[in-house]
């Protein structure tokens, strides 16, 4: 445990300190730029864009080494993983446009050759003498062991461009993503929105793979946005709180697996983003699993207790025990049946409603009044305090109910 | 008028034409349209001219291109033949003459935004990629829900409202862009009486104002009381011109043929009788 506080204020070492803030940085990039890819529906492309990231990964490597440099060099390989990335994005757009397969065959076929071909050229490498090639594999799962101040400033530079760029293109995407029938209608190139939007998470992808791996870093991308959505119904906060969820998830996942031997950082970091997703799933205001339970619950009562009265009102029989506990509960009716005043003087109230509705549909002809007769909304909601004086005056005097 | 290197149309009997010249002023003018889908052309070789300062109505029987024939005018989805003038311009530089109004089911309603922020998209060509929404363009979309009866329901989230309100977020959305051609796709399906009232004030207005409206319509039955002007198509065009003369019995059944029965054509305010 103490382990773990050291490791959440910084204080675990260089390098578990350098990780922690490149992961932050990371997910925060991941999760505000992976929004308009969540909104946009198209989240599985980024995952057939990061496994094509692979085959750039060795044949940067290789060509490094034979030009006689280090095949290692960030740059160089992060720079050969975007060109197979992005060749593998236009061949996903080009499929699903040009040919009759859809989205999903496409991106299947491009995940898959892509990978495969990556780890055919892999396997290569890794029986070439020369190169120093030790440590390529960890672009498939992420690696924190040994990362350098480099690499974190890549990350805060190209994170930051991506943030950037994400809130300068945030009204052309959100009108895509919402309405791209609209938007080619103004005059947006969607195609090109597309394809920027793809470049951007294309852009995290690649500053992501040495640290969480291209098989997780679509969970990066994705998980916060989806997260985000329980908490807001307004694309522009989606961008800022799934940033922040994304931040917090690289933050926690780095210190958890820093304060333990033999935790994997990408994977740890991904769970702490799941984790996170549960806890909105289940607890978000309205969008959660519980407010809705608890929504139908407080609907079903009232659909019972109104039926109840109404049933009271005209003599009949309370035959559903649910019915009857929740009337016999607020004191309406006694354990046998039989209404008590307080239930009598309800349900009177709520057959007159009634009455007062047919009523109100006979001389109103507007139907956008009437049209709110559900059963359940008060009718002192839709029709005025004088207008329900006139319903009155039309049924003349109430009747009691129950026979007292 | 220039109509230098129109293009040779095939017309439909085979012989070739010179499409009809353009003429300059037309809020819109379609001229030897075709739109495809696979082999299968949805719309053929079609002219149309929609009249300034009034409705007109696109009508046809399911899948006639009736929406077809609007998004190919909009370049939504692309033309493989044709040209689209809008007031005398080629149709990509007059883009911020034209407001269009989608079909209501083309987009997903659960998507995280509010009322007042679907208004405010018709204002983003204005406001451009860095510009703020200035309080003056906050008003003007106030104002525009306020045109459509939904002044109350701003910061609702857009799945919370019924078919016809949200009809009527989009009317407001585009008349936030404050165009001069109005381009609607059905805008009166599935959507409630008082919802349909409160469209046809909202573009009656407009035509008072000067605009022009062209709207995908269905229902004949109400094409006279509404519309000035008809376009009847079934993959080519059948008829065009003022409600009066064209909206006729023959022309209907030409657009219709079977799928229309006489009974039906019988009740219909058509022009001239049966």
């Amino acid at each position: 445990m103490n382990a773990f506080f050291e490791a959440l204020i910084l204080q675990a070492g260089y390098n578990a300190a350098l990780v922690a803030v490149g992961a932050a940085l990371l997910g925060f990039a991941a999760g505000s730029s992976g929004t308009f890819l969540f909104l946009r529906k198209r989240a599985l492309v980024s995952d057939a864009v990061a496994h094509a990231t692979l085959p750039g990964v060795a044949l940067a490597f290789m060509l490094m080494v034979a030009l006689g440099g280090d095949g290692r060099n960030l740059i160089g390989l992060l720079a050969g993983s975007a060109i197979t990335a992005w060749i593998g994005l236009l061949l996903i757009e080009w499929i699903s446009r040009r040919t009759r397969l859809a989205e999903d065959a496409a991106i299947g076929a491009v995940l898959g050759v892509f990978f495969g071909v990556g780890i055919v050229l892999l396997t290569i490498v890794q029986s070439m003498s020369a190169g120093r090639q030790a440590g390529l594999e960890s672009f498939l799962l992420g690696s924190t062991a040994g990362m350098l101040f480099q690499d974190a400033v890549v990350i805060a530079v190209g994170g930051s461009l991506a943030v950037f760029a994400t809130w300068l293109m945030r009204r052309p995407m959100t009108l895509v993503a919402f309405d791209s029938e609209y938007a080619a209608a103004m005059g947006y190139n969607v195609r090109r929105i597309d394809l920027l939007m793809m470049g951007l998470v294309l852009a995290v992808t690649v500053i992501g793979l040495k640290l969480v791996g291209l098989i997780l870093i679509v969970a990066m991308l994705i998980i916060p946005a989806v997260t985000a959505r329980f908490w807001t119904d307004r694309s522009g906060r989606v961008i800022w709180i799934a940033g922040t969820i994304g931040g917090l998830s690289g933050y926690l996942g780095a210190v958890l697996s820093a304060s333990a031997p033999a935790l994997p950082t990408g994977p740890i970091i991904v769970l702490v983003a799941a984790a996170l997703f549960v806890l909105s799933l289940l607890l978000a205001p309205r969008r959660g699993v519980l407010a809705a339970v608890l929504r139908h619950r407080r609907f079903q009562r009232r659909v019972h207790r109104r039926q109840g009265l109404l049933a009271l009102a005209a003599r009949h029989a309370i035959r559903e025990t649910y019915t009857l506990r929740l009337l016999t509960k607020e004191g309406l009716v006694r354990p046998d049946g039989v209404p008590t005043d307080i239930g009598r003087a309800q349900a009177a109230k709520v057959a007159r409603d009634e009455r007062r509705w047919d009523v109100a549909r006979e001389i109103h002809q507007d139907a956008g009044l009437t049209g709110r007769y559900d059963g359940l909304t008060p009718i002192e909601e839709v029709f005025t305090a004088d207008e329900i004086a006139e319903f009155d005056r039309r049924l003349g005097p109430p009747v009691a109910v129950g026979g007292a | 008028m220039t109509t230098t290197q129109q293009p040779i149309v095939a017309a439909q009997d085979g012989r070739a034409t010179r499409p009809a010249a353009v003429p300059t002023g037309a809020p819109l003018a379609v001229r030897g349209v075709t739109v495809s889908y696979g082999e299968k052309p949805a719309v053929f070789s079609v002219d149309a001219t929609f009249p300034a300062e009034a409705m007109s109505a696109i009508i046809g029987p399911n899948g006639a291109g009736k929406s077809t024939l609007l998004k190919a005018a909009l370049g939504v989805i692309p033309r493989l033949s044709g040209e689209v003038y809008v007031f005398g311009q080629p149709v990509e530089k007059a883009r911020e003459r034209i407001a269009y109004v989608p079909q209501r089911a083309s987009v997903d309603w659960d998507f995280p935004t509010t009322v007042m922020d679907v208004v405010q998209m018709g204002l983003y060509r204005k406001v451009g990629l860095l510009g703020r929404l200035s309080g003056q363009m906050a008003a003007r979309a106030r104002d525009c829900l306020d045109r459509v009866g939904m002044a109350d329901f701003s910061h609702r989230q857009i799945g919370q409202l019924s078919g016809g309100q949200q009809q009527r977020v989009f009317l407001a959305r585009a008349l936030a862009q404050d165009a001069d051609l109005y381009l609607l796709d059905e805008p009166f399906a599935g959507v409630d009486a008082a919802t349909e009232r409160a469209i046809i004030d909202v573009l009656k207005l407009l035509k008072a104002e000067g605009k022009a409206v062209v709207a995908v319509h269905h229902d004949l039955s109400t094409v006279s009381d509404y519309f000035d002007h008809v376009f009847l198509i079934n993959v080519r065009r059948i008829a065009e011109g003022p409600v009066s003369d064209t909206f006729t019995t023959g022309n209907l059944q030409a657009t219709y043929g079977g799928r229309l029965a006489a009974t039906h054509l019988d009740e219909l305010p058509v022009a001239g009788g049966v």
